[in-house]
C-alpha cells in the first residue's frame, strides 16, 4: 500500500510553532501546542471538532493571533506585539503579509472570489501581489489549471463549477503563489461524497511530489496514506503524534483509540 | 435650461453622498464606538427630519457658519456660499444618508471568507479593499444605490425654495407668468420622467455588469 516516505530530522524546518496559546474570549482553544514541520513532510491534524486543530492551522498564517507563544515561518519569526489592552497584533504587518505569500492556503468553503473567473482567480495574487507580468501569470496559471484538471473551466465563473471543480481551482490558486508551505483547512468537509475523491487525488499529487504540507481532515485513510506525521489534538493540546502507522493503527492514547473506533468504523 | 441645472445639481449630490456615505458606512463599520455614535446620529437625525427642512438650515444656517469659520481664520467679511453649493451639500447630506445604510449593508453582504483568501495570499488592507471588497460591494450597493439616485434627483426640486434656477424653479417662474401651469408643470413631470426613466435603465446595465459571475434567479 501506497505509504509517504518519511522524513529525515535533518531536513531544514520549514514551519515550526512553539508553545501556542489562544483564547476566543473565555474558551482557551490551544493551551501550549509545539509543532515542527520539515521540508517534505506532510503533516494531517486530526481530532474532534473543537480540538483546537483549525485555530491551530489558522494561527501559522497568521488569520488568528495565538496569545501567547511563537510561530517560525522558514526560520524566520513573525514579531508580535501586545497592545495597552493586553491584546497581542502582529508588530509588523508587512512582515506578516511577506510571509503569508509563502504559505498557500485551502479553506473548507474554498471562497473564490465570485466576482472574478477561474483564471482571474489564479493570477490575482500573483500579478497584484508579487508583481509577476501578466502573460507569465497566465501561462503558469492555465498549466496549474490543467493540473488539477480544469482547464476547459478557466474562463468560467467560480459558481459556475461544482465544489469540487471550486476546491481544485482553489488549490490551483494557492499554488500559482508558488509557496514554501501548503495548508489545508478541512478542504474535501463541504463536497458531496462523490465530489471528495477528485479533490483527494489532486493532494495526493502534491504529497507525492515533495511538496511542505499541513492539512486538517477528516479523511482517516487518506491521511494514513498521504502523512508522513500524524498529530492528534485533544482540547487544545497535542495528545500524540508520529508515524501514521502508530497513531492511526496503534495508538498508545486511550482517547486516540476511541477518536479511531468511531472514525473508522464507517470509513474502512 | 433648469433640466440641465437639475442634473447637475443631481449628479453633484449623488457623487458627494456617496463619497459621505462611503466614510459613514466606514464609520458604522469602524471597532470605534466614538465614530460609531456619530455615523448614527448622522444617519437618524437626516433621516428623521424632512428634507427640506435640512434645505432651510444650510441655505440659512451655512453661510453664518461659513462666516463664523472665516472670521476665525481673520476674515472679517460676510461669507456667501451660492445656491448651487448649498444645494449641492444640502441633497448630498440627504443622499448620503441613505447612501450610509446601502453601503453599510452590501459590505456587509461580502462573504467574510473571501476577504480572508485575499489576506492568506498576503494581499494588503488597501489591496484587499480595492480588488476584493469594493467590486463586491458595488454588487449588492447597486439595486440600493439606484433608489438613492431616485430620490436625489427628486429632492433637488426642493432646492427651488433657494431661487437655485432649477428645472423645478424655472417652471414655477415660468407657470405664474404665463398663467398656463398645467402646461408647464405637465412638461416639467415629463421631463423627470425622462430623467428618471434613462437613469433605471442606465442603472439596470451597470447591475448586470457587476452581477457577472453571479447566478440570476
Amino acid at each position: 500500500m501506497h505509504r509517504h516516505p518519511p522524513v529525515s530530522d535533518s531536513a531544514p524546518a520549514a514551519v515550526v510553532v512553539e508553545d501556542l496559546h489562544k483564547r476566543f474570549g473565555d474558551l482557551e482553544v490551544l493551551k501550549g501546542v509545539s509543532l515542527t514541520a520539515r521540508e517534505g513532510d506532510v503533516i494531517t491534524l486530526i481530532g474532534s471538532s473543537g480540538s483546537g486543530k483549525s485555530t491551530l492551522l489558522r494561527c501559522i498564517n497568521m488569520l488568528e493571533i495565538p496569545d501567547d507563544g511563537r510561530v517560525v515561518i522558514g526560520g524566520e519569526a513573525i514579531a508580535l506585539k501586545k497592545t495597552r489592552r493586553g491584546a497581542t497584533v502582529p508588530a509588523d504587518t508587512r512582515q506578516v503579509e511577506r510571509i503569508r505569500t509563502s504559505l498557500g492556503m485551502v479553506f473548507q468553503s474554498f471562497n473564490l472570489w465570485t466576482h472574478m473567473t477561474i483564471l482571474e482567480n489564479v493570477i490575482e495574487a500573483p500579478v497584484h501581489v508579487l508583481g509577476v507580468p501578466k502573460a507569465e501569470a497566465v501561462d503558469r496559471a492555465r498549466m496549474l489549471l490543467d493540473k488539477v484538471g480544469i482547464l476547459a473551466k478557466a474562463d468560467s465563473y467560480p459558481v459556475q463549477l461544482s465544489g469540487g471543480q471550486q476546491q481544485r481551482a482553489a488549490i490551483a490558486r494557492a499554488l500559482a503563489m508558488q509557496p514554501k508551505v501548503m495548508l489545508f483547512d478541512e478542504p474535501t468537509s463541504a463536497l458531496d461524497p462523490e465530489l471528495v475523491g477528485e479533490v483527494l487525488r489532486v493532494i495526493r499529487q502534491l504529497a507525492d511530489e515533495g511538496n511542505t504540507m499541513i492539512l486538517v481532515t477528516h479523511e482517516m485513510g487518506f491521511a494514513r496514506e498521504v502523512a508522513s506525521k500524524v498529530v492528534f489534538l485533544h482540547q487544545g493540546r497535542i495528545e500524540e503524534e508520529g508515524s501514521p502507522d502508530k497513531v492511526l493503527t496503534d495508538p498508545d492514547s486511550d482517547r486516540v483509540r476511541q477518536f479511531l473506533s468511531r472514525h473508522l468504523s464507517g470509513a474502512a | 435650461m433648469g433640466t440641465a441645472m437639475t442634473v447637475a445639481v443631481a449628479v453633484s449630490a449623488f457623487a458627494f453622498g456617496i463619497l459621505v456615505g462611503s466614510l459613514g458606512a466606514s464609520a458604522k463599520l469602524s471597532h470605534s464606538l466614538a465614530l460609531n455614535v456619530v455615523a448614527d446620529i448622522y444617519t437618524t437625525v437626516v433621516r428623521g427630519i424632512p428634507e427640506l427642512l435640512v434645505i432651510y438650515l444650510l441655505f440659512f444656517g451655512g453661510s453664518s457658519v461659513a462666516t463664523s469659520i472665516a472670521a476665525a481664520f481673520g476674515y472679517d467679511g460676510r461669507v456667501d456660499l451660492n445656491a448651487f453649493t448649498i444645494g449641492v451639500l444640502a441633497v448630498g447630506l440627504i443622499s448620503g444618508a441613505y447612501s450610509t445604510e446601502v453601503i453599510r449593508g452590501a459590505v456587509q453582504s461580502v462573504p467574510f471568507g473571501q476577504i480572508e483568501a485575499a489576506r492568506a495570499c498576503g494581499m494588503s488592507r488597501w489591496l484587499i479593499l480595492r480588488r476584493v471588497l469594493v467590486p463586491q460591494t458595488l454588487r449588492f450597493a447597486l439595486p440600493g444605490l439606484g433608489n438613492v439616485w431616485q430620490l436625489t434627483l427628486k429632492d433637488t426640486a426642493l432646492v427651488s425654495v433657494t431661487a437655485l434656477a432649477e428645472l423645478m424653479r424655472v417652471t414655477h417662474l415660468a407657470a405664474g407668468a404665463t398663467r398656463q401651469p398645467f402646461l408647464f408643470y405637465g412638461t416639467a413631470a415629463v421631463l423627470y420622467l425622462l430623467l428618471t426613466t434613462i437613469s433605471t435603465a442606465l442603472f439596470n446595465r451597470a447591475e448586470i455588469s457587476a452581477n457577472r459571475g453571479v447566478r440570476r434567479a
